[in-house]
Parts: structure tokens; C-alpha cells; sequence
């Protein structure tokens, strides 16, 4: 905590970075305050205009705006990619602790079951996950979930095993301290700072991913105001109505190169391993 | 390739004093054509390759590999196992019914519940999950992955027609990774800290944070409607559809692999023999092409093989963008139509692939790296 205050008051890029991020969390949150039309409504009158003063991104095939459909997807986006990097966040990193700590048969259960999600390209399977559950955000998330946690349970099992033989946790063991406690006390703020790292730089990624699976019509559902459906909905009509797939992918893209930098300047700012 | 570390090089440089060049067990001297870099390495690789090549035919297979190797086949054998149960469970566990869907499709046709139960005794859908898992296996093992209703064919079959277009596109992406990485690569690691590697390093941050799709669309929306340089529909492989989505994976690809080469000579120029050759007053170009690339190349094979593999899997949607009938286009397809036999093929099948080629880029690993050679016998 205190390395992030430090890292705000005196690292340049962590302060635009987050200043940036706040933005785009404030646009999310203020969305119909800043939106000039609702982004769901149809008014089949306007369909396909192209951008103007009155509809600065343009209007789609229901003569949606899509400009206030942008911003309202900033909420679908961000919601989504912060519910998805805190589950597997927690289901990664309290399977990899577990595995680590008590080792034995959960430790091998856990391990070879990751071995396994490892050793296969994830994107696939995440699409056949999505696919077979059935086209929605949720069926979206779980699948990358599956894809992606082992990642998170190695890392932390393997910085776990390294604690573990720290003295401290042994003399916490010899005083009677029971596992709960030390695992809360003594091992989750020794690997928290670089597990919450890693899924600050995953954010970039998973938004990417979602939106692909949205982009194949396996995530989000019509009429959901979501940046990747959206590049679905308008690859339809890219010849007449090419600012449909303009405007949402660039959305996409800034998001994810804010997050990205976030990602490594909160590494600069927490890694103490940068310190020395 | 010439992969040798311990080949440390001394040179004693006067200005017109021949360059004495001494290596470990013998001397000889380097005429200036040996050390004129560029046109040397090439005939050097390939008779280093050569050389690689007859080393396995002449020794054989270091001891230590055979029980890896079958370690390694056994493990790929419990993932495909692995991986065919999670499928056949999550088909389990979908909503809709996949014998209504068999013979209505999408539409809404009313069907008879006789006929859909008959239909369903007859696929040995009506049993309990576990033995209809065990009756796949038996049949998966014996080389049949069942029947695709959507294709017409038998799965394997339509496994092996998809994989060409995929393969086909993977090489080409690969190749194009390869001739952007790593020029760029070197030689921003070469220039480290300069406007020319400030300038890639700011463009392969922009190459990884855009959604491959997106740009498939972009550069099929510039290249092929308004300038019209390429067609817009793919559906077949000819050379002029297949440069637009080999671009697009190939750019993302190049962004990741531009900076893994960046690191990986950066790391080698930082080492104690490259101060050494400095020091010993050979010549910037000499230490690049002789020293620092050969031993750089090591760890570039095995992220090249690692892209390669993510590349079978990862091109799906760039697949459906472009049209491209390959491996990922089958797999949403076959999703999107619920033919659930065909699904777990693709799955199967790309990770058998993606497995096969980490296990080749290990091999090669071993083959090409002095020190494990040696440790082999």
C-alpha cells in the first residue's frame, strides 16, 4: 500500500496511467450523464447515418447512436474484465496456495490438472467452452476462467513453496500457529503484491479475449452494448457502414493500451524486486 | 548453425598484423572473407544445419532422451485423455438437444418424440455418460472420431481437409514474423536505448494491444475495398487471399516476437565474453554475427515453436474474419451447429498438434545445444 502511494506521489507514468484509467472508470460510471441517446432505443428513421455532429460515431442498423452506445459499452467491457480478473485472480491464487501449502494429494490434483490446461493452446478451448454452454457474457467468463487460472495457481504455488521455508512461517508453525492463520498473516502479503501485478497486466489481455469471444457471437448477446458484438454486428455492413467497425475497435484498443501501461507501471511502482 | 559457446576466439589486432584467431584446440588464421559477416553466416548455417544432421545419423539419439521422449508421449497421451473427457462432459452439460438439432437445424421444425428417441438409441445418446464416454474412447482409440452430421464425413476426415489451410496459413504468418522480428529485433537491441528503438518498441506496444480481428477488418476494409488490391471474399488459397490474414496474425505475432528477440540479444550482449571480445579489439559487426546471434538463437527456437503452436489454435477468429476454411473457421462453424462429434475432434486434434511441435522444438532444442548434446552421451 504504502509503495502504491509512494509510486503516485513521484512515478510520472503511474500518475498519467492512473489518471487515465480513472477516466475511463469515470466514463463507465457516468455514462448516462455523458450519453446524448439512449443506447438502446431503435429509430429505424435514422439507421446507417454516418458520423456527424448529431451522431459523432454514427448510427447503426436500427439507427442506434453509436457514440452512446461506445460509452455504455465501456461499462459492459469494464465491468466484465474486472468481474473476470478478480474470479480467476481468486480461484488461481487460492488453488495454487492450497496446492502449495499443504501440498500432498491436492497439490497434485491441482498441479496435473493445470499441467494439462497448460499444455494446449487456451483459445480454442475457450471458444468450445463458450460454444457448447451456449452464447452469453457469463458462459464467456467461465471458459476463459478455465483457461486461464492455472497460471495464477502455478505462480502462487511456486512463491508459496519458496515462503514456506522462510523462517518466520517456520517459527510461526512452532509456536502453534494453525494453518489458516498462517497462510492469512503470514504467506497472502509475501505473494499478494505480485499476483495482484500479474492480473493488473492480464486486464489488457482478458478485455481482448472477451471481446474476440463476443466477436464470434459466443459472449455478449444482442442487444448488449458490447465493444466486441458491436465489431460483430457492424462487420455486416463494413462496406456501406465502415465507422460501425471503426469506432468500437478503437474503443477496444485504447482501453486495452491504458491497461497495458497501467499493467507495467504498477510493476515498476510494485515490484520489489525493482527496488534493489 | 553453429550453437557453440565454448568457441572463444582471441584476437590479437595490429593494424596490418594478419587477425590470429585461436580457438580452443587448434590455431588457425581468418582470412577477412571469414570474418565479412552477412554472406558468410548464411552458407554457415547450413552447413552447421548439415553438420547437426549428420550428427544424429552418425551417433544416434543421446540415452538420456528415449526416456524422456517416451515420458513426454505419455503425457501427451493422459492430456488428449484429459481433454476428451472435459469435452464430452461440457456436450453433456449444454443446453438444447443436440438429436432435435441433428435433424431440425435451427429452425423451428416440430418433431415427434419418437422419432427423436429413436434417433437418440440409435447414437447411444440414451445411455448413462460415462459409458457413452467409454464407447467414444474405444471407438477414438481405434482411429474413429465418429460421424459429422454438418459435413457429411467422417470427423478424421474432415480433420485432415481443414488442417492444410490452417497449416498453410500458420507458415505463412510465421515467415512473415520472421523476416519483420528479426531485423527489427536485432537491431533495436543493437541500438539500445536509440530513437530507432524507442520507435519499434512504441509500435510492437501498439502491435500487442490490438484485437487481431479488428485489424483483420481494418486492413480488409483499406487493402481490399477501397484501394482494391486484394480480394475481399477468401474461400480459396491462392496467394492473393492468403496475404491479408497472414499479415494480420503476422503482425500481432511480430510484436511479441520483435520484443522476445530484443531481450534475448540484449541479454547476450551483456555477457563477459562479449566485453571480452570488445576488449580484445574485434569488431562490433565480428561479435554480432559470430558470437551474440548464434548463442541468441537458442532461446528465439523455442518462443518461434511456442507461436507456431499458439498460432493452430489462436487464428480462429481471424479465420472467420477473412473466411479462411481452415482448422478455426471448422470449429466455430461446427460449434455454432452443434455438431458436438466434430467439436471435440477440433479440440483434440489442435492439441495433439500444438503438443507434437513443443515436443519437435524440445528435440531440435536438445540436437542444436552444445552443452546438451554433450550431457546426452
Amino acid at each position: 500500500m504504502e509503495n502504491l502511494w509512494n509510486g503516485l506521489k513521484h512515478n510520472r507514468a503511474f500518475q498519467v496511467m492512473s489518471l487515465l484509467v480513472l477516466l475511463l472508470v469515470l466514463v463507465a460510471v457516468f455514462a448516462p450523464e455523458l450519453t446524448p441517446y439512449n443506447p438502446l432505443r431503435a429509430r429505424m428513421r435514422d439507421a446507417f447515418q454516418a458520423p456527424s455532429a448529431a451522431h459523432w460515431f454514427g448510427t447503426d442498423k436500427l439507427g442506434r447512436d453509436c457514440f452512446s452506445r461506445i460509452l455504455y459499452g465501456a461499462r459492459y467491457s469494464l465491468t466484465s474484465v474486472l468481474v473476470l480478473v478478480t474470479v480467476i485472480f481468486i480461484v488461481g491464487t487460492s488453488l495454487g496456495v492450497v496446492a502449495g501449502y499443504f501440498g500432498g494429494f491436492a497439490d497434485t490434483v491441482i498441479m496435473r490438472t493445470s499441467d494439462m490446461m497448460i499444455s494446449f493452446p487456451g483459445m480454442i478451448l475457450a471458444i468450445a467452452v463458450a460454444g457448447i454452454l451456449g452464447g452469453s457474457l457469463v458462459n464467456a467468463m467461465i471458459a476463459l476462467t478455465i483457461v486461464t487460472w492455472t497460471k495464477y495457481a502455478r505462480l502462487a504455488r511456486s512463491m508459496v513453496l519458496k515462503i514456506k521455508k522462510r523462517d518466520f512461517v517456520e517459527a510461526a508453525i512452532v509456536c502453534g500457529g494453525r494453518p489458516l492463520h498462517i497462510l492469512i498473516s503470514h504467506i497472502l502479503p509475501n505473494i499478494l503484491p505480485l499476483m495482484v501485478i500479474t492480473a493488473a497486466s492480464d486486464i489488457g489481455a482478458m478485455m481482448m479475449e472477451l471481446a474476440g469471444l463476443s466477436f464470434l457471437g459466443f459472449g455478449s448477446q444482442p442487444p448488449a452494448p458490447e465493444w466486441g458484438l458491436m465489431l460483430n454486428e457492424g462487420r455486416q455492413q463494413f462496406q456501406s457502414a465502415p465507422w460501425l467497425m471503426a469506432f468500437p475497435g478503437l474503443a477496444i484498443f485504447i482501453t486495452v493500451v491504458i491497461f497495458n501501461r497501467w499493467g507495467d507501471a504498477l510493476r515498476d511502482v510494485l515490484d520489489p524486486r525493482q527496488e534493489s | 548453425m553453429r550453437l557453440c559457446t565454448g568457441r572463444v576466439a582471441i584476437v590479437h589486432m595490429n593494424a596490418d598484423a594478419p587477425i590470429f584467431v585461436q580457438k580452443r584446440e587448434s590455431a588457425h588464421f581468418l582470412s577477412q572473407d571469414e570474418l565479412a559477416p552477412p554472406a558468410a553466416t548464411f552458407t554457415q548455417i547450413i552447413a552447421e544445419s548439415v553438420a547437426a544432421a549428420r550428427f544424429f545419423f552418425e551417433r544416434g539419439w543421446p540415452k538420456v532422451s528415449w526416456k524422456r521422449l517416451v515420458r513426454r508421449l505419455i503425457q501427451i497421451a493422459l492430456v488428449l485423455l484429459g481433454i476428451s473427457f472435459i469435452t464430452f462432459a461440457l456436450v453433456m452439460l449444454s443446453p438444447g438437444d443436440p438429436v432435435r438439432q441433428m435433424i431440425a437445424g435451427n429452425e423451428d421444425i416440430i418433431v415427434s418424440q419418437q422419432e427423436l428417441d429413436a434417433l437418440r438409441a440409435e447414437l447411444g445418446l440414451d445411455k448413462p455418460f460415462i459409458f457413452q464416454y467409454f464407447g467414444w474412447l474405444g471407438r477414438a482409440l481405434r482411429g474413429n472420431l465418429g460421424f459429422s452430421y454438418t459435413v457429411k464425413a467422417p470427423v478424421i476426415e474432415q480433420l485432415m481437409i481443414s488442417l492444410v489451410p490452417t497449416l498453410y496459413l500458420s507458415l505463412a504468418a510465421t515467415v512473415f514474423m520472421l523476416a519483420v522480428s528479426l531485423p527489427l529485433g536485432v537491431y533495436s537491441a543493437v541500438k539500445q536505448n536509440s530513437l530507432f528503438d524507442w520507435f519499434t518498441s512504441s509500435i510492437t506496444f501498439m502491435g500487442i494491444s490490438i484485437p487481431n480481428f479488428w485489424m483483420g477488418l481494418m486492413l480488409l476494409w483499406t487493402f481490399g475495398l477501397k484501394l482494391k488490391w486484394l480480394p475481399i471474399v477468401g474461400g480459396s488459397m491462392s496467394f492473393r487471399n492468403i496475404i491479408m490474414p497472414a499479415l494480420t496474425l503476422g503482425i500481432v505475432m511480430a510484436s511479441k516476437y520483435t520484443r522476445q528477440v530484443r531481450a534475448a540479444v540484449l541479454e547476450e550482449l551483456h555477457q563477459d565474453y562479449v566485453t571480452g571480445a570488445r576488449a580484445r579489439g574485434m569488431t562490433e559487426r565480428y561479435i554480432l554475427w559470430k558470437e551474440v546471434l548464434p548463442n541468441a538463437m537458442l532461446p528465439l527456437i523455442t518462443l518461434l515453436g511456442l507461436s507456431f503452436g499458439s498460432l493452430l489454435g489462436g487464428s480462429a477468429v481471424v479465420e472467420i474474419v477473412f473466411s479462411w476454411p481452415g482448422l478455426g473457421y471448422l470449429a466455430v462453424e461446427s460449434i455454432i451447429y452443434r455438431d458436438f462429434q466434430l467439436v471435440q475432434g477440433i479440440v483434440l486434434w489442435i492439441a495433439l498438434m500444438y503438443m507434437v511441435i513443443n515436443l519437435a522444438v524440445d528435440i531440435s532444442y536438445t540436437a542444436l545445444d552444445p552443452r546438451l548434446r554433450k550431457a546426452g552421451h
